[in-house]
Parts: structure tokens; sequence; C-alpha cells
């Protein structure tokens, strides 16, 4: 499997294509909805050096808090991303982003956003918490816990070898549009309706 | 008398189980459906990360999904027994769960948008109470994630569109546009929650409660058993695999039943449970011995 590091170049993003499988190492940054809101609302200067030429990971962990005041990641999936589609664009644009990883694709504004701006989707497994969390190797720090809580708050995160899959590149690419257009074709022939 | 607390010892470590350990039945499902997939693809990449971390969380006692989901919870009890200390019980258990990081703090006040922060709130966890014959109290209880609940669905018949009419050939019809619609996002290969009638509350009850039965049991209703067979099959044909990513095993199972319905409604609905079917059951006698359930 291919490794990625972060933060990562233009340059190298485009070069990935549907289908490729990524290890990625490095810092990323959690955000799911209340962040992505949050983001598109106003240009956050504190967490925008955190977002720029790096990924947004959406999740929601389940976070374990030490006595010394630091915090592990005890559960760390990915969460559905179609919910982030009106904002990722926007967000990946105006921040810098390389990168979104979550579940389930995203659509057609996302695309367009990772063509003009330069990212790529990864689909990390969805429901894989404790894979996923494994490769968390630290928490570096978070933004936004005490208003967002435990789930909703930006993670700064140190990773390594963490798996994703690409499914929407910068060229246009989507494996969920290839899916659904199969699968739908499929159904209209076992349900014998016209196409 | 079973005190508060004992329910909430016992409860807890129910949770725990259902939190960190997938059944034998669901682990077995993914593990054929692995085998059918290409060398290689990214279908079988997918399920082999789901095996993995079905096992990390086993062993870790760590939650197998970082959505732990609603906790839904199935109780009989005897005669003269206090469903308030039971729910109480359960609500204290989910604190604690929550606590001891068995469970995500999962809800979230929907006016202000705050989360509780304890894993309990306004209908979280949700219970069902049932009054029976035997002594002992016995619960169930699934953990229903958030992800998977996003792709429900309720159809009534007859649907133009899909040219389906009241009859079990409709209800096939609308069960395969609900396993399209739902494509990857569910969290693929799930295991549909079905309910023929019923109304638009009690059809989602059922749908819950069809996820509490093994994947591998036989409906006892011959035809439904035929149609959940059937569904199944040509569910998996869709193409849509783990993930969304393509490939053979889109579903692990689909579990019918059928409630009366008014003449003039006939609802078809749908629960998505996602891979991460997660469920555990315990009896209580009534000196308050537990027996762990399948």
């Amino acid at each position: 499997m291919a490794e990625l590091r972060l933060p990562v170049s233009e340059e190298a993003i485009r070069k990935l294509t549907v289908g490729d499988a990524v290890e990625l190492t490095g810092r990323m940054i959690t955000g799911r909805d209340a962040a992505h809101k949050w983001l598109v609302e106003s240009f956050r200067e504190k967490v925008a050096p955190y977002l720029k030429d790096t990924v947004i990971y959406q999740c929601g962990p389940v976070v374990r808090k030490n006595p010394d005041g630091s915090y592990d990641f005890v559960a760390a999936g990915p969460t559905t991303s179609i919910r982030e589609e009106p904002y990722e664009a926007d967000v990946m644009c105006r921040y810098g982003l390389r990168g979104v990883i979550g579940k389930g694709g995203m659509g057609p504004k996302t695309s367009e956003g990772l063509q003009r701006c330069g990212g790529v989707y990864f689909h990390a497994v969805g429901g894989a918490a404790q894979v996923l969390a494994h490769a968390v190797k630290r928490v570096e720090r978070v933004f936004m816990l005490e208003e967002f809580g435990v789930p909703e708050a930006m993670w700064v995160i140190d990773v390594e070898k963490f798996p994703v899959m690409v499914t929407m590149d910068s060229h246009g690419g989507s494996l969920h549009t290839e899916v659904e257009a199969a699968s739908r074709e499929k159904l209209q022939e076992l349900l014998g309706l016209e196409g | 008398m079973i005190t508060q607390d004992r329910y909430a010892e016992v409860f807890l470590e129910m949770i725990r189980r259902a939190a960190t350990q997938l059944p034998e039945d669901v682990v077995a499902a993914v593990r054929k459906g692995r085998d059918r997939e290409e060398e290689g693809s990214l279908a079988q990449k997918a399920l082999d990360t789901i095996l993995m971390n079905v096992e990390l969380g086993r062993k870790q006692s760590a939650p197998i999904c970082q959505d732990t989901g609603t906790p839904v919870a199935w109780i009989h009890h005897p005669v003269g027994v206090s469903t308030r200390v039971i729910a109480k019980g359960l609500v204290d258990a989910v604190q604690e769960a929550t606590k001891r990081q068995y469970l995500r703090p999962n809800a979230v006040h929907t006016l202000s948008g705050k989360n509780t922060g304890n894993g309990s709130g306004n209908g979280i966890p949700f219970l069902h109470f049932e009054e029976w014959d035997r002594p002992e109290v016995e619960a169930r209880v699934i953990l229903k994630g958030g992800g998977s609940e996003n792709v429900g669905a309720q159809y009534k018949l007859p649907d133009n569109r899909l040219q389906a009419g009241r009859d079990l050939e409709g209800v096939r019809r609308v069960l395969l546009d609900a396993i399209v619609t739902a494509q990857g996002k569910g969290c693929a290969p799930g295991t549909l929650g079905v309910c023929i009638g019923g109304d638009r509350v009690s059809g989602y009850e059922e749908t819950k409660r069809q996820l509490l039965r093994p994947l591998d049991d036989t409906n006892p209703i011959p035809e439904l058993a035929e149609l959940e067979e059937r569904v199944l099959r040509e569910g998996n044909e869709l193409g849509i695999g783990p993930m969304g990513f393509g490939g053979k095993t889109t579903l692990l199972g689909v579990k019918i039943g059928a409630l009366d319905r008014l003449p003039a409604c006939y609802f078809v609905t749908i629960s998505y449970m996602c891979w991460a079917d997660r469920r555990a059951a315990v009896r209580l006698s009534a000196g308050g011995e537990e027996t762990w359930l399948s």
C-alpha cells in the first residue's frame, strides 16, 4: 500500500486516482457537522494553519482524558460525509485543505471543489473504529471542545499508516457515481422496469 | 427483589458486551462475504479491515464503532416488578458505560445543540416493556448507529414508480429500491429489519425488534422466510458491496415481520442496521442471578 505523508502538496494529491489504497502518516484534524458550519461562517484564523495542506477527518471519536490532562482516541471511525456536502468544497478551497476522509462519498459540489482546488476524497472503512484509533498515535490539541462536545470538537491528531481508499479524485472521478449507476441499472433489470 | 443498583450493574455489562463484541453469527456472515469477494479488491480489503477491527474491539474491550448508537432495549418482566426501577437501572448503566468509554456521549439536546455529556437524554435510551408469565426479567439491547438510521425508509403501497402493489412482490420491489437508495451509506454490508403493515409508529418499532433475530435463523412464516432469502440474494446481486466500493457483499441479512394494518394503509418500513450489528441479552432470575443469552 502506498504511503502518503501529511502535509502534502497539491501536485502529489493530483497524482492520486480512484481505486488507490493509501496509508496516511502525519498531522490531520477532525471536524464534522458543527465544525463545518462554523468554518464557513467566518474565517477561523486560529484553526486555519491546522487545515492548510492536510486533510480533515470527518469523525466523532470516543476520547479518553488521561490524569495528566492529555487525551487518547479510544474509537475513531469515519462519519457519513454527505451531510457536509453544502460546506466541504468551501472549507477546502478557503483553508487550503488537500483532502477529506469520511465514508459514503460526497456529491457534485465537493467533486467540483476537489478538481478546482486540488484535493481528494479518502474513504475510510465505516465502523472500523478500533483499527483507525490504533493509527492515531497522539492527540496534539483540541479546538471547540467546550462549545461542541467530544464528538463534534476539532481534534488535531498525529496518525501513522492510517488506511484509506481514494474514491473521488481531483480529475472528476468518483467510485460512488460508478457503483450507484451500475446498481440502478441492475435494479431496473431485477424489477423488469424501463431505465 | 432486584434493586436499581443490581440492574445497573448487569445492564452495564450487557452494554459493554454489545458495544465491544460483535455477535458470532454476524462475524460468520462477514467472513463468508469476505471469502466470496475478489482477491485484492477494495471490497475484500474493507471486509478484512472489519474483521481485524472486530478482533481489536473484543480484545481491548473497546467500542467496535465510535458511533455507539442509540441503546434500544426490550425488557420482559414478571407481574409486579416495577418497570420504573428497571428503567432507572438502565439509564444508570448507560451513564456509567459512557463514563468508561464503552459508549460515546451520544445524546444531543436538539434545541440547544448541546451534548448532554452522559449518554442519556430525553428519549435515550429507548425502552420497550412487556409483562410475561415467567419469573425472570429478560433484557435485550441493540446499539443502533446513526449513519445507518439515516438510510431507513418507509414506503406506502401501492407505489407507482416501482410498480409495487399491495402484496409480497410489491414488498420485494420496495426493499430492493431501499437497498439501492442506501448504497454504502449505512455502512454496508448491512442487515434489513423490515415490517410489513402496522402504522407509521408501530412499523418502525417492529423493524427494530426484527433486528434482535440472529442472522442464521429461519422465519417461522414460510412466505416471509422465502422473501427474506430472495431479497438477500438479489440485494447482493446489486453490486453495491462493502462500503459501496462495489462487490458481492451488500447485505448480511434480511429479517421481516408483519403487523396487521388498517384497510387504507399498507406500509413497508425498513431499518438498516450497519455491519456493526451490535446486540446483547441477559436474563435475571428472581434472585438477581444473571445468565447471558446469545
